[in-house]
């Protein structure tokens, strides 16, 4: 069953990819969405099976490398953590393919489309369901490239291109880390299978090892380098500026990498390597700090952005950042809890956005949108349920919608960590969510509130979009208001430790630490909502125009956000042009002048010039010869007379 | 002493020459009108000469005093004189009539001076050599100035004459200078007195380098090989073709027999001399044939470059390295008289051109001379698995395992250059835009000549051993005792 669910999208993609001009738009759809359904549903088999029932197994395929004592086995590994992967792959997966069939209807390569879509599901559930790193490797990589295909997908488009060339590049940052870190282990345990790495973990902890001269705990740095990758996957601190740009990607493309699945791969890693790094504290500490400052940074640049993707795009930023600091503290089930309640509610916004910008004939600035709920007023439902199950809205004690219960059991979990590193994070987490809930409703009431800044011609055919893109929203909305609910118990709560069996490693008992708070601990991220929508209400429908009044006011921190921190314009002066100017001079000077100048062309050179010389000699005068050949005589028998006398 | 066992052994020349009298006879008697006849009966000779040294006896007999010897590698290199000769002057005689020069002068004069070739090659006497190489250069002199009413064939043997003495000059200066050091012109008794560890003086080693630079003019070989352009451009491309190939291998035999037999046992000394002499002509072979426009002079480069690349075998002085030669030089002959023939084949509008762009497109418009020419470039460039490629294969060997490295490494540098010119041809020929056709058509002894030449130069590598076995036959000569 496993086997079905990871090769089934490989089919699609395969057939939609290789015999898609026979198949035609519409069979090419038929090609991958069934099978994506299917994989879904035996999905949700496998989850009760696995997850819920606590049978865990590994599947081994063939054998990859056998090469002395390295030897490899495709095999795929499912416990509850690839059980929720599965789940959360292919039902936003599923519901993304059937609403690309209505959003790129009008596109002329949609067997194309489709067959990345599913390549890119394939590469996904390869990746949470292997068993070594290796494997892992190749589907982290195979994510890389199904997502650079997917952001160039409108190749015509010189921004899409360049988006996609930084995402993969920026990636590539994070993916050394990633392979080093690979390496490492292989180096300290002799093994890249996670079954015989986790027990040498342990008594590992204490080894040290040489990096550059400096004695290191070995496991810290390999822990490290591992998180660099994750980083760049998950769009972290640093490393995130790939994922803005990457909205120049169709929006369901946005919704299924950039929210939901790959960017969350990062996250999966590290709750997947828990045993590994729940003993290196330090690098736990790392992720934490990390963690907690993406968190408020994206938050930030998202209160300025104008781009309704891009507001998302920085939103997801964010939550991973709660992710991470979730795991920085040890509350990976908190992370992974937080990571499926964000790919429902995240998915359903930017499909949501999706059917915005579809209504508006693919304008994507919010300043020329406003009062649409009149002309859609199924999607403005469904993207005020999106947007409070992102703020976390909900009663304490009650009930709320999916983040309320992610997100807080987040937050909790960094207090109750008691560490310098969590009080960060905790504060992180506060501040950023209301700040959260200043964007969202900032974009919520920008877009479908107050008089529209529309042209009139736009704005009067704005019209609400096709079913086939309808009724995949109304899963995921179920998914977002449900999910926390429902999955609070077992993932958090009460089952949690049958729930999650062997797959997840935690030392101390911070879960259950997390659950004893105090109660204004559990209030603040509700508070803070309140706050954000209040203040979101209030310079966005009442005063409209204390905005512009603030950003004249406090320009230096309004240009500050709207740059985006100004990291792109860092990493251009930093990396990028010196790397040009290197390049170019390595090209000119080095391949140019020197390796050209002195080999093929250099040569090519004197051989002329000598050979001009050379007929230049034979000038046809018989006395030249003659004394040419007298030259000659001499010469030998100077050389001789030379040797004789030395 | 028997003169009956005398004429035996050198029947073959003794043959060619009479033969070469009789048809001067036979010429002035009948007149103008006869060139036909005599050049049919010229190459009639040649043949039954080659037959007749095919089945002479043979291994090492002398006659005349010791004047004149016998051996596997006079005989191997005395057939590869008579093919090469042979088969230019069957090319020849078509185009002498078109040009309006057929004398029957010319085939007299050419059969002269194979007697002349064959001479030098049996010569066991710095005496017997002199009058060889004399008798074959003079019959050459006045053959290139043959069209005496044209500016350039005049000039040509006016050049190759003067400087022709003075190589002559020099060759006779280090004669008499081997003769006064050693006291004898004898190559058996120079032999001996090395072998018994004669003293070696200075006075002896200039005569050496002398008779070496008479020997280098001869083969073209640098810095003496400055009249070879001139008179291959000059001359009658008829004449050329002949120029191109007979005396080149009679004079290298020449060189071979001089160096590796009476001065044997003096190898390090007149080794410097030869590497100096074949690096210096690979070079200027390659570099100046590159400039040049005209395809006779290319070839005139070209054959310098061939030169020195059998040099380096001889340079080795080994066995392997003589046999290289042998192989070289036979494989030499072929490309070259197959080349030849294309350029004899070169006329638009019956009008001779020489020039490479008047080959452009030949490709398309005259698909199989192209063919043959690709297949001699092809070769002359070194191109497995043609036979030009295993000249040179064996040269490189020779000289590598005698330690000569730095030699053979030059060797394939210039050869590399040289690719560059031989592959340009078949550029001009396959690539550009086809010019005006060549006249048709050919003549029938022209594509018997070309196709095989060019089935010999393209399935060389097929079966190689008869050029092989004889080579290693004729390289034994100098090696009595040898494996």
């Amino acid at each position: 069953m496993d086997v079905a669910i990871v090769f089934l999208p490989l089919i699609g993609a395969i057939l939609a990819g290789f015999l898609g001009r026979s198949l035609g738009d519409r069979g090419a759809q038929l090609v991958t969405c069934i099978p994506m359904v299917v994989a879904a549903l035996l999905s949700i088999v496998v989850f009760f099976d696995v997850a819920l029932g606590g049978n865990a197994y590994t599947t081994e395929l063939f054998t990859w490398i056998d090469s002395g004592a390295f030897e490899l086995s495709w095999a795929l590994r499912v416990d509850t953590l690839t059980a929720i992967m599965f789940c959360v792959v292919t039902v936003v997966s599923s519901v993304v393919h059937i609403y690309s069939v209505g959003y790129m209807s009008d596109d002329k390569s949609i067997p194309r489309f489709m067959a990345y879509l599913s390549l890119f599901s394939f590469f996904m559930l390869m990746l949470v369901s292997a068993d070594n790193f290796v494997q892992m490797f190749f589907g982290w990589e195979g994510v890389g490239v199904a997502s650079y295909l997917l952001i160039g997908f409108w190749y015509e488009k010189p921004s899409a291109n360049a988006a996609a060339i930084k995402a993969f590049l920026v990636n590539r940052v994070g993916d050394v880390g990633f392979a080093l870190g690979i390496a490492g282990a292989f180096l300290l345990f002799g093994a890249v299978q996670f079954d015989a790495v986790f027990p040498q973990v342990e008594d590992m902890a204490e080894t040290t090892i040489s990096i550059f001269g400096m004695e290191a705990n070995a496991l810290t740095a390999i822990c490290l380098l591992l998180f660099v990758g994750a980083m760049g996957k998950s769009a972290q601190l640093g490393l995130h500026t790939w994922l803005p740009d990457a909205m120049e990607g169709p929006t369901p493309v946005s919704a299924l990498i950039h929210a939901a699945t790959m960017v969350t791969a990062g996250v999966f890693m590290l709750c997947r390597l828990s045993p590994m790094f729940e003993y290196a504290p330090i690098a736990l500490d790392v992720v934490a700090y990390v963690g907690g400052a993406t968190a408020l940074f994206a938050a930030t640049v998202g209160l300025t952005q104008t781009d309704i993707k891009r507001v998302i795009a920085y939103s997801t930023c964010s939550q991973l950042g709660y992710m991470f600091f979730a795991i920085g503290v040890s509350a990976y089930s908190a992370a992974m809890f937080h990571l499926m309640t964000h790919a429902f509610f995240k998915a359903l916004l930017f499909l949501g956005a999706g059917s915005v910008i579809h209504a508006m004939h693919h304008e994507q600035d919010m300043r020329k949108m406003g009062g649409l709920y009149k002309k859609i007023p199924v999607t403005y439902t469904l993207m005020w349920i999106g947007t409070l199950a992102l703020v976390g809205f909900g009663i304490p004690g009650v009930t709320g919608f999916a983040g309320f219960y992610s997100k807080d059991i987040v937050i909790e979990a960094a207090y109750a960590a008691q560490s310098s590193a969590g009080g960060f994070a905790f504060v992180m987490g506060v501040v950023a969510a209301f700040l959260t809930s200043v964007y969202s409703f900032r974009l919520l009431f920008l877009t479908f509130h107050g008089e529209t800044r529309a042209d009139h011609h736009t704005f009067e055919h704005a019209h609400e979009s096709p079913r086939v893109m309808v009724w995949p929203l109304y899963v995921l909305a179920a998914g977002a208001v449900l999910a926390g609910a429902v999955f609070y118990g077992p993932f958090v709560g009460d089952g949690r430790e049958a729930f999650w069996g062997d797959s997840l490693l935690v030392l101390g008992s911070i879960i259950e630490d997390a659950h004893h708070v105090p109660f204004w601990v559990k209030a603040s991220p509700m508070i803070m909502t309140l706050l954000g929508l209040w203040l979101a209400w209030y310079m966005y429908i009442r005063r409209p125009e204390l905005p512009g009044e603030f950003a004249r006011q406090a320009e230096p921190f309004y240009r500050f956000s709207l740059n985006k921190w100004y990291f792109d314009e860092l990493y251009d002066a930093v990396f990028v042009r010196p790397a040009f100017w290197l390049a170019r001079g390595l090209w000119k000077g080095g391949d140019g002048a020197v390796i050209d100048g002195l080999g093929p062309d250099g040569l090519t050179a004197v051989t002329q010039s000598l050979s001009r010389r050379v007929s230049r000699l034979q000038s046809g005068y018989l006395y030249h010869y003659a004394f040419a050949m007298l030259i000659g005589v001499v010469l030998l028998i100077s050389w001789y007379i030379f040797m004789a006398l030395r | 002493m028997n003169i009956g066992n005398d004429i035996l052994t050198a029947l073959p020349e003794i043959f060619l020459a009479c033969s070469a009298i009789a048809l001067l006879m036979l010429g002035v008697f009948r007149g103008e009108g006869s060139s036909r006849l005599i050049m049919t009966l010229s190459v009639t000779a040649l043949i039954v000469t080659l037959g007749l040294l095919l089945m002479g006896p043979t291994r090492n007999t002398s006659a005349f005093n010791d004047l004149f010897a016998n051996d596997g590698f006079g005989d191997f290199m005395k057939m590869l004189v008579l093919i090469g000769a042979a088969l230019t002057m069957v090319m020849a005689q078509r185009y002498i009539e078109r040009e309006q020069m057929a004398r029957f002068e010319l085939p007299v004069l050419l059969l002269f001076s194979t007697v002349g070739m064959l001479m030098m090659i049996s010569a066991n006497d710095l005496i017997a050599l002199y009058m060889g190489v004399e008798l074959q250069s003079l019959a050459l002199y006045v053959v290139a100035a043959i069209r005496r009413d044209t500016l350039r064939s005049s000039e040509a043997g006016l050049k190759y004459f003067v400087l022709g003495s003075l190589s002559s000059g020099m060759l006779l200066y280090g004669l008499s200078m081997i003769y006064g050091f050693t006291g004898t012109t004898n190559f058996t008794t120079l032999a001996e007195i090395f072998a018994n560890g004669g003293e070696v003086s200075l006075g002896l080693t200039v005569g050496l380098v002398f008779l070496s630079a008479g020997l280098a003019f001869k083969i073209s070989a640098v810095p003496f090989h400055m009249w070879t352009p001139d008179v291959y451009e000059g001359a009658p491309t008829a004449i050329t073709a002949f120029f191109a190939v007979a005396p080149k291998i009679a004079g290298l035999a020449l060189f071979v027999r001089v160096l590796m037999g009476p001065f044997g046992e003096l190898v390090d000394q007149w080794q410097q001399i030869i590497v100096f002499i074949a690096v210096a002509s690979m070079l200027v072979g390659a570099l100046a044939a590159i400039a040049q426009n005209n395809i006779k002079r290319l070839m005139a480069y070209s054959s310098i470059g061939n030169m020195g690349y059998a040099l380096v075998g001889l340079a080795a002085g080994t066995q392997e390295g003589i046999r290289a030669v042998g192989v070289y030089m036979a494989i030499y002959l072929f490309m070259n008289v197959g080349t030849f023939a294309v350029i004899l084949c070169m006329r638009v509008n019956d009008r001779m051109v020489e020039r490479i762009d008047d080959l452009k497109g030949l490709s398309r418009t005259n698909p199989l001379i192209a063919l043959a020419l690709a297949i001699f470039m092809f070769s002359m460039a070194g191109i497995p698995p043609l036979a030009g490629f295993f000249g040179k294969l064996y040269v490189f060997l020779a000289a590598v395992e005698s330690g000569l490295y730095i030699l053979a490494v030059i060797g394939v540098l210039t050869s590399v250059i040289s690719a560059f010119y031989y592959l340009r041809i078949i550029k001009v020929m396959y690539f550009d835009e086809p010019s005006e056709a060549f006249d048709q058509p050919i003549g029938r002894e022209m594509a018997v000549v070309l196709t095989a030449t060019s089935v010999i130069v393209l399935l060389f590598f097929i079966m190689p051993s008869p050029i092989l076995e004889s080579a290693s036959a004729a390289a034994e000569a100098f090696f009595p005792a040898g494996p």
